[in-house]
């Protein structure tokens, strides 16, 4: 059990996956605009990731390996996780159109994003089982949300403030997720 | 010649004028990532460059024979195709910057410049301008990887492709090869590119006007 609550820790904050690893820049940069469509992507990035970990972990340890082709992880997983976000959108357009209505613009927006590839990558290279890559996979979603809607909170009080002019957009954005990375490397060596 | 002159800007509008990291601001993981050292960005610089100018020229071959409809799966996997072998080749060859690299050479996969220049130039162009499209994004994406990893090795470590530059009494920034300087650095980079252009287009526009006043004195 300490093992999983390890795990789940350390994703969440210490190895942040944006903060740390720099993984997911591109819609932590363009959703934090607005703290609800951050919280709603945070969501969005959890639940697919969680589920295309499941997937990709049963087609490597029970079709890749057994054949012996783990060189085609990259190509395989790449085509896996786009096609399923692909998948789940037509399902949830059809079943769920007020989630959809919440939600669906996010889905688009993850079908081939680094942070959903990497989460699977990851699992596979370091042969967790499938619990803990599920586990993995909810804190390192968990880990996006939180640091994407902190960054919407403190960018939305920045539209008060008086930034220089070059700084103004992506500059300022830059040097605050640089302040916010500074914040969690406090937690590094906590475990 | 008259030809030479019309591909040039095709090559040359990556390194500076659309520069996919400084100006574009698009795959931004690696270069924050990989560039703690100037040798990890160097790598991570060529990849980038083989992978792009590689699948420019794919998916310029097979332009008409694709679906558009089903264009965007056809690119990804003729992507991860040729990162594979790059991560093949890396592997083999040079199995520390392989190391080095981690999860983010399997992620060059995912950089929205290779697919963007695959949608957006690639596939209307022909193989010789696809290439030389693609491998001038390469060169500025290389660029731009070398600029940060060589602020960033400088002030962190004081060194230079792993030679000691500073001298013996200076003491390393550590938080330059830590995440959050790099996200500091990139801030001030996007910033100072920023300025650079607005000034360039402030003279560009004093030069138009200058010429039109000479031609208007002339008539």
């Amino acid at each position: 059990m300490a093992e999983y609550l390890t795990l789940f820790i350390g994703a969440v904050i210490i190895n942040n996956f944006v903060l740390t690893k720099f993984l997911g820049l591109c819609i932590f940069f363009g959703i934090s605009k607005s703290f609800s469509a951050s919280v709603g992507m945070g969501m969005a990035v959890t639940s697919v990731m969680t589920m295309s970990s499941i997937l990709a972990w049963i087609v490597y340890f029970f079709v890749l390996e057994p054949l012996g082709v783990t060189f085609l992880t990259t190509i395989v997983f790449v085509v896996l996780t786009a096609s399923f976000v692909q998948l789940l959108e037509l399902v949830i357009k059809k079943q769920a159109p007020a989630l959809y209505n919440m939600w669906g613009i996010y889905l688009l927006l993850i079908a081939t994003n680094c942070i959903v590839l990497a989460v699977p990558l990851l699992n596979v290279e370091n042969s967790y089982s499938l619990l803990k890559s599920i586990v993995f996979a909810i804190g390192s979603g968990l880990g996006f949300a939180l640091a994407i809607a902190l960054m919407a909170s403190l960018r939305e009080k920045l539209v008060y403030a008086d930034v220089p002019k070059p700084l103004q957009g992506i500059g300022i954005a830059f040097i605050l997720a640089g302040m916010l990375s500074l914040a969690f490397l406090g937690f590094s060596g906590m475990l | 010649m008259d030809k030479l002159k019309e591909l040039w800007p095709i090559y040359s509008k990556g390194l500076l004028a659309e520069n996919p990291i400084f100006i574009l601001a698009l795959s931004l993981c690696p270069a924050l990532a990989v560039t703690t050292t100037v040798i990890n960005g160097l790598t991570m610089g060529l990849t980038v460059t083989f992978v792009i100018t590689s699948n420019n020229v794919v998916v310029s071959l097979v332009r008409h024979l694709v679906n558009p409809k089903v264009r965007v799966p056809v690119y990804i996997t003729s992507i991860a195709t040729i990162v594979t072998v790059a991560q093949l080749v890396l592997q083999a060859y040079f199995p520390v910057l392989y190391k080095a690299m981690g999860i983010y050479l399997a992620l060059v996969v995912v950089f929205a410049i290779i697919l963007a220049r695959a949608e957006v130039f690639a596939s209307k162009n022909g193989v010789v301008r696809s290439f030389l499209d693609g491998f001038g994004m390469g060169c500025g994406f290389t660029l731009a990887m070398l600029v940060i990893s060589a602020i960033r090795e400088l002030i962190g470590s004081g060194t230079l492709l792993g030679y000691q530059v500073m001298g013996s009494g200076y003491e390393p920034m550590l938080m330059m090869i830590l995440p959050p300087g790099a996200f500091i650095l990139i801030g001030y980079l996007v910033a100072a590119t920023k300025t650079w252009n607005a000034h360039r287009e402030k003279i560009e526009a004093q030069e138009a006007r200058r010429r039109e006043a000479r031609k208007e004195a002339e008539a």
